[in-house]
């Protein structure tokens, strides 16, 4: 515990008085609140299975990871393999191939959804900008079949 | 004797069953229901309005699954709470331990008795209320500090005697303000209070004694807040650092109880603070005839209601917006700032008298 420090009564009753006047700020507070009250455009909660329909995630939210691909369906993955050692959690497996020339390819981008925290250190570790985390947080099922998934639909090109 | 006030359903049932011995019997039953119909029915509502008002403050939407925007909410939580198993814990002693929550609730019950909602609906119009509240109040502590010490626990025991120093100390600024009012419209009973604010919205003593009645209110609501251990001065239950105060060791219906008797108090003080600054059960004239036709045709217990309802949100809102201070905070409060300027608005409050600077 703090032991009072010596003053004079001066500087006592000047203490005193300052403090009754600072305490003005109470009202900065209380006005903050109140705003807060009166305005429900300011209410951030989602009542979720209601408003499915309408429903945004946030653009930072990190469900997911996916592909980045083109509309012909070609992603700019170059198998790396930076993702798979930047994981913690071992589950990104980069499997790659050989094209006809000979040029390492990526063959299957082996992702295990059921060991992955969404952590986005795969994104962030990414220097081709390949992959990212989608939107989607319904990703719950009955059985761990379907939890282990290939996201790229063709070889990479490099 | 004679009612000093017209009392419509009391002389009905007097006219009604001849006998006095029944028909007094009819009538104190039914002031015993109506009593319990606004203490139960004000304390579900206001855990409802408690909950709602938090979370709008905090951005949130509270409560709102079960029924319109979660209004059944608190029923079930209610029925919850009382289908609990009661015991008490080993070593506690069982007399006082189920006794405490019955004499806190003593005291706001007895104070609502006292309390003029309406220009005929109150129970008792005692000359002396002000200073039967003053001294009924004190049950409240002397509640909290049973209920401390007969649970064996030295956590609840703590919290009791902090919560039973704090109430202590803060009564006597909340009876200062009380006697302020009291000089202010010399008269101690509650009607006779409201009635001394006849008129328009100027003639309540929040107005009516120029600049004093407006620091006076403020007083009230500190003292007050301290006084009904609600945040930001509820440092006894202080639920982030202590496990839970004076009830840590109850559950069930007992708990309930105490919660019961911490929505009725908050009740009885906003009625308090209503009769006291904000006119009670007279409606705000504006000083405009043809306006105040219109006003005085609502009943006076709608006005009291709604504006208790206003004061309760006051509160509410104090709540949720201030942090705790620390305990030697508190109590320097109370004796270094509250005391002292209470003392002086008595003086205050005589000079204005004596100078007739009470605006007429």
């Amino acid at each position: 515990m703090k032991i009072e420090e010596k003053i004079s009564h001066r500087e006592y009753i000047r203490r005193y008085f300052k403090r009754i006047l600072q305490s003005v700020s109470f009202i900065k507070g209380l006005s903050v609140t109140v705003r807060y009250f009166f305005e429900p455009s300011r209410i951030v909660t989602e009542q979720y299975p209601e408003n499915k329909k309408t429903l945004k995630m946030y653009p930072r939210f990190r469900g997911r990871l996916e592909m980045i691909e083109d509309e012909h369906g070609e992603n700019k993955c170059t198998a790396c393999a930076i993702c798979e050692r930047a994981c913690p959690n071992g589950t990104i497996n980069v499997l790659a191939t050989k094209d006809i020339a000979g040029k390492k390819v990526l063959g299957r981008y082996l992702y295990r959804l059921d060991t992955c925290t969404q952590c986005g250190l795969c994104v962030e570790a990414c220097p081709f900008g390949a992959i990212r985390m989608n939107q989607d947080f319904e990703l719950a099922r009955t059985s761990r079949e379907g939890f282990e998934m290939i996201l790229n639909r063709k070889e990479g090109r490099g | 004797m004679t009612p000093s006030i017209t009392n419509p359903i009391g002389d009905f049932i007097r006219n009604l069953i001849p006998i006095p011995e029944v028909s007094y019997l009819i009538n104190a039953i039914l002031c015993i229901c109506g009593i319990c119909a606004v203490a139960f029915g004000s304390a579900i509502i206001l855990v409802y309005m408690e909950r709602k008002v938090c979370a709008h403050v905090q951005c949130r939407l509270g409560p709102m699954r079960l029924g319109f925007h979660g209004c059944i909410q608190t029923v079930a939580d209610t029925l919850k709470l009382l289908f609990k198993e009661v015991y008490a814990p080993d070593g506690a002693d069982k007399i006082l331990f189920y006794m405490a929550p019955m004499v806190l609730l003593t005291a706001p019950f007895m104070c609502l008795a006292m309390i003029p909602f309406g220009p005929t609906l109150q129970v008792a119009d005692i000359s002396v209320a002000v200073p039967l509240i003053i001294a009924v109040n004190g049950f409240g502590i002397l509640g909290i500090l049973l209920g401390g010490w007969a649970s064996n626990n030295k956590y609840s025991l703590l919290g009791s005697l902090r919560s039973g120093a704090q109430m202590i100390s803060y009564e006597i600024s909340f009876a200062l303000i009380l006697l302020f009012i009291v000089m202010l419209s010399g008269s101690a009973s509650l009607r006779g209070i409201t009635l001394s604010q006849t008129g328009t919205i100027a003639d309540w003593w929040i107005i009516k004694a120029p600049v004093i009645g407006f620091i006076a209110f403020i007083m009230f609501l500190i003292s007050s807040t301290a006084e009904l251990n609600r945040a930001p001065f509820d440092i006894a239950e202080a639920e982030q650092e202590l496990t839970g105060g004076y009830h840590t060791e109850y559950n069930g219906t007992a708990f309930a109880m105490f919660y019961l008797a911490e929505y009725i108090n908050l009740v009885t003080t906003s009625s308090l603070a209503t009769v006291c600054f904000l006119g009670g059960f007279l409606p705000p004239c504006i000083g405009i005839a043809s306006v105040d036709s219109i006003l005085n045709l609502v009943p006076g217990v709608i006005w009291f209601f709604g504006k208790v309802l206003v004061m309760i949100w006051i509160y509410m809102m104090l709540r949720w917006t201030y942090v705790r201070p620390r305990v030697d905070q508190l109590m320097s409060l109370e004796w270094k700032f509250l005391l002292p300027v209470n003392l002086l608005l008595l003086v205050l409050g005589a000079l204005f008298i004596s100078f007739g600077w009470i605006i007429k």
